[in-house]
C-alpha cells in the first residue's frame, strides 16, 4: 500500500472551529463519523449515487462519501446536527415532521441538508426546482411526494 | 468506517507549471478535478495512484471568459458554474443544458468541465466492486486478458459517457493542454479514439488546461442536448446526442451531431449533408436519423439493450434537429 501523509485541517462544522490532523485519504463522511463523531451524517452507497451523505460545504450541497477531508481546508460545514437550535428543530425540520417527509428516516438527514441548500439560495422554490435539488437523494421508501410537499411547505414557513 | 481509499498522497499545486512539475517528480500520480469519478473508481480498487495531484487551487484553471474570439473555460470550472453562466444559456444552450443534468447537484457543485472530458469509460463488467470484478477473472479493461461484452475481440468496448464533449463538439471546441513537453492546443474530437480501456489521446503527464469554443451567432444558431438514461438524475447517459443547426443567409441549414454514450468515444456524425434552401427537412430528420443508427455502436455494456440505444439515441436526434431547426425558423 502506498504511503499516506497526514496534514492539518482547519475549518468550521455547525459554526464550530476545528482543527485535526488528517490522512490524506480520509474521506469525509468518515472524518464526520469517525473523528468528530456526528453520525446523523450517513453512510449508504459509498459511491455518490444516494445522497444519504450528503452536507453543506460553503452552502453547497456535497457528497461526504466521495468528497476528501483535505479538500475542506478552510469550508465552513454544516451537518444535520447543527439543524436544530436550542432545542428547536430547523423550519426544513418542523416541516418534514409534520408533513410526514419522514419514512425509515435514513436518508432523511441527506434530503434535509439537500433542502437546506435549495432554501438558501432559492426563498420561494417551484416543485420543478425542489425535485431538481433532490434529484441526487434516494428514499427507497418511495416517499418523494410527501418529501418535496415538506419542503415546500418550510419554504412557505420562512417567508 | 466506510471501503477506504488506499493510501495517497495529495499534492496541491498552485499554478500549471507546479502541476507539470509535481507530476514529473511522481510519474504514478493521477491529476484530480472535482473527484466525481475518480474518487469513486479508487473505491472501488479501479485505480491506485501513489499520488493525487488536485488542479482545483490553480487560478488559472477557475475562470469563464467571452470576447471576439469565442468562449473560454477554465478545466477545473465546476458544472454548476457553466450551467449558471447567462452568456453560455443564451449562445451555447446545449452546453448549458448538458450540465443542468448531469448526475445530480451535489455532483455537478464540484464536477469540473475538465473532469468530465477525461471521464473514465464504464462497462457492466468494469464498474464493480473489487471482489465482483475478482470473481469474474476480472476484464479486457483492468487486469483481465477478456472483455465480456465482446470475447471474440481485442478490443475494450466500454463506452464513453461525458455529456460535455458531444456539446463542444458540435460547438467546434478546441482545448489547450499542459505536459512537460509545454503546452499544445487540439480540436476536441481529437482527444478521443475507439479504444474503452486507452480512449484518451494524452500524453503522459498531460492534463487539460482549458476549453476554447468559438463565437455563436445567436440569430443564426441553435443547439441542444438530449440523453437517455434509466433514472431522470444521477444515472451516466445510456445514449446521448447534440445537435447544433446553422441557418445561412441563402435560407441553407447545416446540421452538426455529435454522440455520446454509445461508442468507446464521442464522435462527430459524419456524411451529413447540407440542407438546400426549399428542402424538405423531413428528408434531412430522415437522413440523420439512419446516418446515427449506421455509425453509433452500442454493445451489451449495460442492463439496457443495446439495441434500444441506437433506436433511442436515433429518434432523440431527429426530434431535437426537428425543434431546433422550428425554434430558427420562428426567430
Amino acid at each position: 500500500m502506498p504511503e499516506t501523509t497526514k496534514r492539518i485541517i482547519s475549518l468550521t462544522i455547525n459554526g464550530t472551529r476545528h482543527e485535526d490532523a488528517i490522512s490524506d485519504n480520509l474521506l469525509l463522511v468518515d472524518y464526520l463519523r469517525e473523528d468528530k463523531r456526528l453520525t446523523g451524517t450517513k453512510q449508504g452507497c459509498d459511491g455518490g449515487e444516494c445522497g444519504a451523505c450528503t452536507v453543506l460545504v460553503d452552502g453547497q450541497s456535497r457528497i461526504s462519501c466521495i468528497t476528501l477531508a483535505a479538500s475542506c481546508h478552510g469550508c465552513d460545514i454544516h451537518t444535520i446536527e447543527g439543524q436544530a437550535q436550542n432545542g428547536r428543530l430547523s423550519a426544513v425540520q418542523r416541516a418534514f415532521h409534520e408533513h410526514l417527509g419522514t419514512q425509515c428516516g435514513f436518508c432523511t438527514p441527506g434530503m434535509i441538508m439537500a433542502a437546506e441548500g435549495l432554501l438558501r439560495r432559492s426563498a420561494n422554490p417551484d416543485d420543478d426546482e425542489i425535485r431538481a435539488a433532490l434529484g441526487g437523494n434516494l428514499c427507497r421508501c418511495t416517499g418523494y411526494v410527501k418529501i418535496i410537499k415538506s419542503v415546500r411547505a418550510a419554504a412557505e414557513a420562512l417567508q | 468506517m466506510s471501503e477506504t481509499l488506499p493510501g495517497f498522497r495529495l499534492t496541491q499545486p498552485e499554478s500549471v507549471d507546479q502541476a507539470v512539475a509535481a507530476m514529473r517528480a511522481e510519474p504514478d500520480s493521477r491529476f484530480l478535478a472535482g473527484g466525481t469519478d475518480l474518487i469513486v473508481n479508487m473505491r472501488r480498487g479501479l485505480a491506485e495512484p501513489k499520488n493525487l495531484i488536485d488542479l482545483n487551487g490553480i487560478a488559472e484553471l477557475r475562470s469563464i471568459t467571452q470576447d471576439v474570439d469565442g468562449l473560454h473555460i477554465g478545466a477545473a470550472q465546476t458544472l454548476r458554474e457553466i450551467g449558471e453562466d447567462e452568456d453560455i444559456r443564451h449562445r451555447y444552450c446545449a452546453v448549458a443544458q448538458a450540465c443542468d443534468v448531469i448526475a445530480g447537484p451535489g455532483h455537478r457543485n464540484v464536477a469540473t468541465v475538465g473532469g468530465n472530458l477525461c471521464l473514465d469509460t464504464r462497462c457492466l463488467y468494469y464498474n464493480q466492486s473489487h471482489w465482483w470484478r475478482k470473481s469474474n477473472n476480472f476484464c479486457l479493461k483492468y487486469k483481465g486478458d477478456i472483455c465480456h461484452v465482446a470475447p471474440v475481440g481485442k478490443r475494450c468496448r466500454a463506452p464513453f459517457c461525458g455529456d460535455l464533449a458531444p456539446v463542444l463538439m458540435v460547438h467546434g471546441a478546441e482545448i489547450e493542454l499542459a505536459g512537460p513537453d509545454g503546452r499544445r492546443r487540439i480540436a476536441l474530437a481529437d482527444l478521443y479514439e475507439e479504444d474503452g480501456a486507452d480512449h484518451l489521446r494524452l500524453a503522459p503527464q498531460e492534463f487539460i488546461v482549458s476549453v476554447h469554443v468559438p463565437p455563436v451567432d445567436a440569430a443564426s444558431v441553435r443547439s441542444g442536448y438530449a440523453k437517455v438514461r434509466v433514472r431522470g438524475a444521477i444515472d451516466f447517459p445510456l445514449a446521448g446526442t447534440a445537435v447544433l443547426c446553422n441557418k445561412h443567409d441563402n435560407g441553407s441549414m447545416v446540421f452538426v451531431v455529435a454522440l455520446t454514450g454509445t461508442n468507446s468515444r464521442p464522435f462527430l456524425l459524419g456524411g451529413v449533408d447540407p440542407v438546400a434552401p426549399g428542402q424538405n427537412l423531413d428528408e434531412a430528420f430522415d437522413q440523420l436519423e439512419k446516418l446515427v443508427q449506421k455509425q453509433v455502436s452500442p454493445q451489451r455494456t449495460t442492463t439496457t439493450a443495446a439495441h434500444y440505444r441506437r433506436l433511442a439515441v436515433a429518434a432523440l436526434t431527429r426530434r431535437l434537429a426537428r425543434e431546433l431547426a422550428a425554434d430558427l425558423a420562428d426567430g
